[in-house]
C-alpha cells in the first residue's frame, strides 16, 4: 500500500493539480479570461440566488392547445367534406373535446372514409408507436366524432413549447436583457432565467402576453345593444375593448382580414397631430394586398384591431390604405406601445402561457449571500485544520493539504462541467470541507489501533490503509446514493447542493486513495519512523 | 512507540475505551421509542410549518432603504389589500422584513397578480431582496417529488447496504436511520421551523451522513464477526463501538466546526437549513449510530449462526492477525 511508482505519483499529482487549475478562470476577471483559449474558459456560473436575477416558470395551457387544435379541425372536417362533395345534415360544431358532424345517410361510408384519412399515424418512425393523430367514430345516426388523441395533442403541446421557446427569446431579447436563458422544461413548460433583473413585472407582461393580432370589419348590420340582448348574426361576435376601456362591447366579423402573422415590422412611434404614443406596422405583399382590397371596399365603415380577443382600437376607414402600412392608436403609453411593437416584431405565441412559479432575487441580496458564504468557508476551513492539527500535529497537516487539494478540486470540477454554484452549493462545500476530514480521520484512526496491536509504523500505516480505504468508500457511497438522488429528485438551487456534495464525495474519495497515501509514503520514505519507532 | 505517540497530541477519546454500550440498549431503545412516538404525534398534532414551496403562496424580503422598518405601517398598507393572510416578521436586521402571502384563491394567475399589488401597496420605501410566487401547480409537484425522492433515497441505500452487508445490517441501519428522520421531522415540528426545499436536502443529507457513521461501525462489526467466532454479541458490539469511537466524535468534531461556521457566518437565508442539519447529523446521528443502530443487531439476530457457517480461509487470517 505505500509504495506507490513514479509514474503512478506523477499521475496522481498530475489529475489533482489539472482539476484544480481548471478553477483557475474563477479567479480572474471575465474580461481578461476572454482572450484566453476556448479550453481555458470555462468557470462557475454563479446562480440566480447569488448574482440576482429571475427565474419564471411559464406553462402551456392545455386546454388552449386542445381548443384550437379542435377548431383547426372543425375547418379540416368542413374543407375535407364540401371537396369531396358530401352531403350534411349538421355542419361540424365542437362538442367537449371531440368535433361532430352529422351526415347525410346515403354519404355516411364516403364521408367516414373521408374522414378516416384525415387520422395521421404519430411519430414519422413507421408503426414505432402505432398511435394515431385522430379518432374518428361512427356514434350511429349519421353523426361522425372526430377526437384527437392524448398523444396527438402531447405533440401538439411539445410544439407549442418549441415555437414558445423561440418567440420568447426574440421578445427577450428585443427588451435588451442581458444574457437571458429560455429553455424548455419537461413536455409543456418554459424556463426564463434573466441573471441581474430584479423586477421582472414588465418582462412577464411581455412574454405572458400571446399577442394575436387580427384585423376586423366591425359589422353594422345590427347595434351592438342588439345584439348584446339577442343573438349576433351567425358570422359576427362580440368582442370587449382592451382594459382601458373595458366596458366598450364591439360587434365584430368573424372574418379575419389580415392577421399579425403578415406583419414584417412593427415600430413604436407619436403620432405627428396629437403627439400620443403609436405603433406603426407595415404588412408583407400579400397582407397589404388584402388590407388594400378591404379597405377599397369598406371606406366609410370602421374597422377592428384585436389583440388577444380584446380591442384596442376601432378606426372609421376614411380612405383605402394602400401602402400595406398603417399605425395603430389607443391609449398608449410610451412603455406599452414599445412592449406591442416587441410583441407584434417577434410573433404571437401559439398558445397561451400561464406563469406558475417566479422567483426573483436582489442584487444586494446575492451579493450578500456571497460575502456570508466566503466567510463562512472561511472560517468553517480554519477551525477545521486548526482542529486537525492540534489533534493529529503532522498528519493533521498532511489532512489539510488534503482538503486543501478536495477543494480545489472541487472548484476545477465545477468549472469543468460550467457548473452552476448557487447558495446550497456554497454549504455543500463547507460541509465537504467538514467531512473530507473523515477519511483521514478513519485512516489515523486505523493506523493508531494496528500500532497498538503491536505492529511497526510501517506495517500499521500499510495495514491501516488497507483496512480503512474499504470503509472510506462504503460509507462515502451511502452519501453518494443521497446526493445523487437529491439531484434528480431537486429542483433549483437546492440542486446545486446536490451537485457540490456529489462532486465533493468523489474528490474525497479521490485524495484518499491517492494524494493522502503519496503524502504518507513519502514522509514515510523520508523520515523512515522505522528507526524511531518502539514496538 | 514515538510515532504512536506523535500522532496524537489532542487525545479525545483515551485509547482503551471500554464503555458498555450494549447495556444502554435498556434506556436508549424506550428513550428513542418514546421520542419517535413524541415526533410522530408532534408531526400530525402540530404540524409542520410548510413553506410557499409545498403549499404555495408569496414570500418577499424586503429592506428599507433608510432606517428601520416601519413594521406596522407596512402591516397597514398590506392587510388593505384583500389578499388573505399576510404575515410580515422581522428577518436578521431592522431593516429587513419577511411578508408571506397566502396562496391566492383563483389558480395561477391569481398568485402573480398578488405580488403586482403588494409591489404597488409598499411602494419605493423598499427594495426589494427576494421575491418568490409559487403557484399551486408547483407546489404540489415539489411536495409530491420530494416525498418520493426521500422515500427512493432511503429505498437505494437499502439495496446498497443489503448487497454490502447481510440484510440484518441493512434493516438495523434503515431503523436506525429512519428513526433520525423522524426524531428531526419532531424538531421541525416543535421549533417551526420553515419546512421548505432546503429542508428536504437537509433530510436527505442528514440520512446520509447518519448512514455513514452507521456503515462505519457497522464495517468494523462485520469484521469482528470475522474475527471473533465465539465472542458474545454483546461484547463484541461493545468493542466495535468503542474501537471506532474515537474517529465518530472526532469527524462529529470537524462536521460541527463546519456547520457552527455555517450557522454563525452563514447568514439568515441559510439559518434554518443549518440548524437541521446540525440537529440531525450532531445530534441525533451520533447518538443513534452508537446506541440504536449497533445493539438493534442483537435483536436481528445477527452473529447467531456464526458457529455453522465458519470459512477456513477466515480463520488462517484471523489468527494471523491475533498472533
Amino acid at each position: 500500500m505505500l509504495y506507490i511508482s513514479k509514474w503512478k505519483a506523477a499521475a496522481i499529482l498530475l489529475t489533482a493539480l489539472i482539476c484544480c487549475l481548471f478553477a483557475v478562470p474563477n479567479f480572474f476577471p471575465e474580461s481578461m479570461v476572454k482572450r484566453w483559449p476556448a479550453w481555458a474558459q470555462r468557470h462557475i456560473v454563479l446562480g440566480l440566488d447569488l448574482q440576482g436575477g429571475s427565474h419564471i416558470l411559464l406553462e402551456v395551457d392545455a386546454n388552449d392547445v386542445r381548443r384550437q387544435k379542435l377548431l383547426a379541425l372543425q375547418d379540416e372536417v368542413r374543407r375535407v367534406l364540401r371537396e369531396a362533395r358530401i352531403g350534411l345534415t349538421r355542419a361540424p360544431i365542437i362538442r367537449g373535446n371531440s368535433v361532430e358532424v352529422v351526415i347525410r345517410e346515403s354519404d355516411l361510408q364516403q364521408g367516414l372514409a373521408k374522414l378516416r384519412e384525415l387520422s395521421q399515424p404519430l411519430g414519422g418512425f413507421v408503426g414505432s408507436t402505432g398511435a394515431r393523430s385522430l379518432d374518428v367514430e361512427n356514434a350511429g345516426g349519421g353523426v361522425v366524432r372526430l377526437t384527437p388523441t392524448e398523444p396527438a395533442l402531447l405533440e401538439r403541446t411539445r410544439q407549442v413549447i418549441d415555437q414558445s421557446v423561440e418567440i420568447i427569446g426574440r421578445r427577450v431579447n428585443a427588451m435588451g436583457l442581458v444574457e437571458p436563458s429560455i429553455q424548455r422544461q419537461g413536455n409543456d413548460r418554459v424556463l426564463v432565467q434573466v441573471p441581474g433583473l430584479g423586477n421582472p413585472e414588465e418582462l412577464i407582461k411581455v412574454i405572458g402576453t400571446t399577442a394575436k393580432l387580427t384585423f376586423r370589419l366591425v359589422d353594422t348590420s345590427m347595434p351592438v345593444e342588439q345584439a348584446l340582448q339577442g343573438r349576433p348574426p351567425p358570422e359576427s361576435e362580440i368582442v370587449y375593448g382592451s382594459e382601458a376601456e373595458r366596458s366598450q362591447p364591439y360587434l365584430l366579423d368573424k372574418r379575419v382580414i389580415v392577421s399579425g402573422e403578415e406583419l414584417t415590422d412593427a415600430q413604436p412611434g407619436f403620432d405627428q397631430r396629437t403627439s400620443e404614443p403609436i405603433v406603426t406596422f407595415k404588412f408583407n405583399t400579400s397582407g397589404a394586398r388584402k388590407f388594400a382590397q378591404v379597405t377599397q371596399e369598406n371606406v366609410g365603415r370602421p374597422f377592428a384591431i384585436v389583440l388577444d380577443d380584446k380591442v384596442i382600437s376601432a378606426p372609421v376607414i376614411r380612405e383605402p390604405i394602400l401602402g400595406g402600412s398603417g399605425q395603430i392608436s389607443g391609449n398608449f403609453t410610451v412603455e406599452s406601445a414599445n412592449n406591442l411593437s416587441i410583441l407584434l416584431r417577434a410573433g404571437a405565441l401559439p398558445a397561451k402561457l400561464t406563469v406558475i412559479e417566479q422567483r426573483v432575487v436582489g442584487a444586494g441580496l446575492g451579493q450578500d449571500s456571497i460575502e456570508r458564504g466566503k466567510l463562512a468557508s472561511y472560517f468553517g476551513a480554519a477551525l477545521v485544520v486548526v482542529f486537525m492539527v492540534a489533534t493529529y500535529g503532522l498528519f493533521g497537516v498532511f489532512a489539510s493539504i488534503a482538503v486543501a487539494f478536495n477543494v480545489g478540486m472541487i472548484f476545477g470540477i465545477l468549472s469543468l462541467l460550467n457548473a452552476t454554484l448557487t447558495l446550497p452549493g456554497i454549504i455543500g462545500i463547507v460541509l465537504t470541507i467538514g467531512i473530507a476530514v473523515d477519511s483521514n480521520v478513519l485512516i489515523y484512526e486505523r493506523i493508531r489501533e494496528e500500532v497498538r496491536t503491536g505492529r511497526t509504523p510501517i506495517t500499521a500505516i500499510d495495514a491501516g490503509f488497507t483496512r480503512a480505504l474499504a470503509t472510506i468508500l462504503d460509507s462515502n457511497i451511502t452519501t453518494f446514493i443521497a446526493a445523487a438522488v437529491l439531484f434528480f429528485f431537486g429542483s433549483g438551487p437546492v440542486r446545486g447542493f446536490a451537485v457540490t456534495l456529489g462532486i465533493g464525495i468523489v474528490t474525497t474519495v479521490f485524495t484518499a486513495f491517492t494524494l493522502t497515501r503519496l503524502i504518507v509514503a513519502w514522509w514515510v520514505r523520508w523520515a523512515r519512523p522505522r528507526q524511531l519507532a518502539i514496538s | 512507540m514515538r510515532l504512536y505517540r506523535s500522532i496524537p497530541l489532542l487525545r479525545i477519546v483515551p485509547d482503551d475505551t471500554k464503555f458498555d454500550f450494549m447495556r444502554f440498549r435498556r434506556i436508549s431503545f424506550p428513550v428513542s421509542a418514546a421520542l419517535s412516538i413524541v415526533a410522530i404525534l408532534l408531526f400530525f398534532f402540530h404540524g409542520l410549518n410548510f413553506g410557499i414551496d409545498f403549499v404555495g403562496g408569496t414570500l418577499i424580503e424586503v429592506q428599507a432603504k433608510s432606517g428601520a422598518a416601519d413594521l406596522a405601517k407596512m402591516r397597514a398598507a398590506l392587510s388593505g389589500l384583500g389578499l388573505g393572510d399576510v404575515q410580515l416578521q422581522e428577518f436578521g436586521g431592522p431593516a429587513d422584513v419577511l411578508i408571506r402571502v397566502a396562496q391566492q384563491p383563483g389558480g395561477e394567475q391569481a398568485q402573480q397578480a398578488a405580488i403586482s399589488k403588494v409591489r404597488e401597496a409598499l411602494g419605493s420605501e423598499v427594495d426589494y431582496r427576494r421575491v418568490e410566487v409559487v403557484g399551486p401547480r408547483v407546489s404540489s409537484e415539489l411536495l409530491a417529488k420530494s416525498t418520493i425522492g426521500l422515500g427512493l433515497a432511503i429505498f437505494a441505500i437499502l439495496v446498497y447496504l443489503w448487497f454490502r452487508f447481510e440484510w440484518q445490517f441493512s434493516l438495523g441501519a434503515m431503523i436506525a436511520n429512519v428513526h433520525d428522520l423522524v426524531l428531526t421531522i419532531g424538531y421541525m415540528s416543535l421549533t417551526q421551523i420553515d419546512f421548505d426545499l432546503s429542508s428536504i436536502a437537509a433530510l436527505l443529507t442528514i440520512l446520509g451522513y447518519s448512514l455513514n457513521d452507521t456503515v462505519v461501525i457497522y464495517d468494523r462489526i462485520r469484521e469482528m464477526l470475522r474475527r471473533y467466532k465465539r465472542m458474545s454479541m454483546p461484547e463484541l458490539l461493545n468493542i466495535s463501538v468503542n474501537s471506532t469511537l474515537s474517529r465518530s466524535i472526532i469527524t462529529h468534531v470537524t462536521v460541527t466546526l463546519a456547520l457552527l461556521a455555517l450557522l454563525l457566518f452563514g447568514g439568515h437565508a441559510i439559518h434554518s437549513f443549518v440548524a437541521t442539519m446540525i440537529f440531525g447529523v450532531v445530534l441525533v446521528g451520533t447518538y443513534t449510530s452508537v446506541f440504536i443502530a449497533a445493539p438493534i443487531l442483537i435483536y436481528l439476530g445477527v452473529g447467531t449462526s456464526r458457529m455453522d457457517a465458519e470459512e477456513p480461509a477466515e480463520e488462517a487470517k484471523t489468527s494471523n492477525v491475533k498472533s
